[in-house]
């Protein structure tokens, strides 16, 4: 499919290890380089646990925190597990531009000692010969798709079973994140190409949207449209909580939503600079991207609640952090410093209308807004990677030739188009897995807890225990 | 013996407290309440949630006190705890038919 176009082609995160053995690098990954992608494959785990779940835990009510914080750590680890069985394998091997292949489940050949020359594998970053070790590549991405799947937890809340959201997990986790992080990220790496013909060769490795040309530096695509949207399937299939609307349903602990919030503020840094896969400027815009994105988005979301809503609130501000977070994913190293300005106040502002007027419009029970803030953030944040990448507005641009990688620029209108484009795929495709997913599921073993035990809470009658005792 | 109940403004405990004690007072048990009366509830808008609060936290004392001290009792209560505002409380007198200190076993005024 497509998969002639030479279109061009640049950040995203996307790497290809598996070349392995046709290609021989030089020399050995840098050390700095290394040591950057190791710590920022701790900070994205630090992002999952705890601050996602601390961020989610305190928005529900006390009796059901540690069902929360269980099915976050349960999952986490679970989707680590899958990943390093065969998820890494089908979403970062070559293959077909919608799976990679089987040549390293359970990491296979990753980690080789008979071979004592070169015992680990090595793959290929965003720079010519400049080569990483592909465990690392393996963990950092490990940590992505385990915290993308805790994030669809955020719409089940306070009324999922627990074995449920585990079968649903390995289900979504299997069919919509590992083909769409093939399709978004899987390309052959810059040292296939070097002439027309490997060029042509390398293209037709490559997934279907790093095909198109679409820009996803760090995961508005993969990450946060895919989850947001099936957070928002799986509302709809789950059906409202036990006396939504009737009983009042506050945040038990905003407090910890928002040390959560502000963790996720620190780990992200690990994810966007990290997807830079180098300790290099591209690593460095990323970062400061995401500091002024998310500084950016917490004061248009206040100052929006401020003036809509009567008062600038805590949970606001710290909603308008993760709004922020997700929205410059896409964009951290594809822009400029002025796209990081207009894409961070954009999403405080349009996430607060996706938590509010669009979630009324919507009706379903999305308990704690997974599509107000990581879908429409992220559809959002996709769009504009695709006007703000263009040399006019402060944006790098993108490699327009691999063979040289020389740079080039993009036309905004072309690639808000591209962007769209690879937008609808991913919604239609993750919508479509996670409908039959839950359906599969609530065949299977029901997707809800008894009506009882909902009322309960899920912490005693899921799990045994209690949050607060004392 | 009577039993006085007071529901008061929580930041009013401590100045109720001492005119109690000024008042000869010797004990009392304190609750945090929560309720409506005439004061109004107030909202809570978590993102586009609205919840109304209509139970509005409040301080509950309750003092056993001799027949004798009553009058004493409730002027001080209603001056130490009155704001002028609406949510100031309420205080309630309840005949009190038996007192033992659990130490000593005296019963009555004495137990108090």
């Amino acid at each position: 499919m497509k998969t002639a176009i030479s279109s061009p082609l640049r950040w995203g995160v996307g790497l290809l290890a598996a070349l392995g053995p046709a290609l021989a690098f030089a020399q050995a990954p840098d050390k700095g380089d290394t040591a950057w992608m190791l710590t920022s494959t701790a900070l994205v785990l630090l992002m999952s646990v705890p601050a996602l779940a601390l961020f989610y835990g305190g928005l529900v009510r006390s009796k059901n925190m540690l069902s929360v914080l269980m099915q976050v750590f349960v999952g986490f680890s679970l989707i680590t597990v899958l990943w390093c069985i065969y998820g890494y394998s089908f979403a970062f091997t070559a293959g077909n531009p919608f799976f990679g292949g089987a040549s390293r489940v359970f990491l296979s050949g990753v980690f080789d000692a008979a071979n004592e020359a070169s015992p680990f594998a090595l793959g290929a970053t965003f720079s010519k010969a400049t080569p990483m070790y592909e465990i690392v590549f393996v963990g950092f991405q490990a940590t992505f798709a385990a915290i993308t799947c805790c994030l669809i937890l955020g719409s089940l809340v306070e009324r999922v079973k627990f074995s449920a959201v585990l079968l649903f997990l390995a289900i979504w986790f299997t069919f919509a994140y590992i083909p769409v992080a093939h399709m978004v990220w899987f390309w052959a790496g810059p040292d296939s190409y070097t002439d027309a013909a490997s060029a042509a060769a390398a293209n037709a490795q490559a997934g279907l949207i790093w095909s198109w040309g679409a820009l996803d530096f760090a995961g508005g695509t993969v990450v946060h449209i895919n989850a947001g949207v099936a957070g928002l399937v799986g509302a709809v299939v789950l059906g409202k909580r036990v006396g939504l609307g009737r009983e009042s349903m506050p945040p038990h602990n905003l407090t910890m939503t928002m040390i959560g919030a502000s963790m996720l503020w620190f780990g992200w840094f690990g994810f966007n600079a990290g997807s830079a896969l180098e300790a290099n400027g591209y690593a460095a815009l990323a970062f400061m991207n995401t500091f002024l994105a998310t500084a950016c988005a917490v004061l248009g979301w206040t100052f929006a609640e401020w003036l809509l809503k009567g008062k600038p609130s805590m949970l606001g501000a710290a909603s308008g952090a993760v709004a922020g977070l997700v929205a410059i994913t896409p964009a951290a190293g594809n822009v400029g410093i002025p796209g990081a300005f207009v894409i961070g106040l954009a999403a405080g502002v349009v996430c607060l209308w996706g938590c509010t007027g669009l979630k009324k419009l919507i009706g379903a029970d999305d308990s704690l807004d997974v599509f107000g803030v990581h879908g429409l953030g992220g559809i959002l944040g996709a769009l504009l990677t695709g006007v703000f990448n263009t040399r006019a507005l402060g944006g790098p641009g993108i490699v327009a030739d691999w063979v040289t990688a020389a740079m080039g620029d993009t036309s905004p209108m072309a690639q808000l188009l591209i962007q769209a484009k690879a937008v609808g795929l991913v919604v239609v495709w993750t919508g479509v897995v996670s409908f039959v997913g839950f359906y599969i599921v609530k065949a299977v073993m029901g997707l809800r807890v008894a009506e009882e035990h909902e009322r309960e809470g899920l912490d005693i009658t899921s799990h045994g225990e209690r949050a607060y005792t004392g | 013996m009577k039993l006085i109940t007071a529901v008061i403004k929580p930041f009013k405990l401590e100045d109720v407290r001492q005119a109690l004690a000024e008042a000869g007072v010797q004990g009392m048990t304190v609750t945090e309440v929560k309720g409506f009366g005439r004061q109004k509830g107030h909202t809570e808008l978590y993102r586009g949630a609205e919840y109304t609060v209509d139970f509005v936290p409040k301080t509950k004392i309750e003092a056993a006190v001799p027949d004798a001290l009553v009058e004493q009792v409730l002027e001080a209560i209603t001056g130490a705890a009155g704001t002028g505002s609406i949510g100031d409380g309420k205080v309630f007198v309840f005949d009190l038919e038996h007192a033992v200190r659990i130490r000593t076993g005296e019963t009555g005024d004495a137990a108090l």
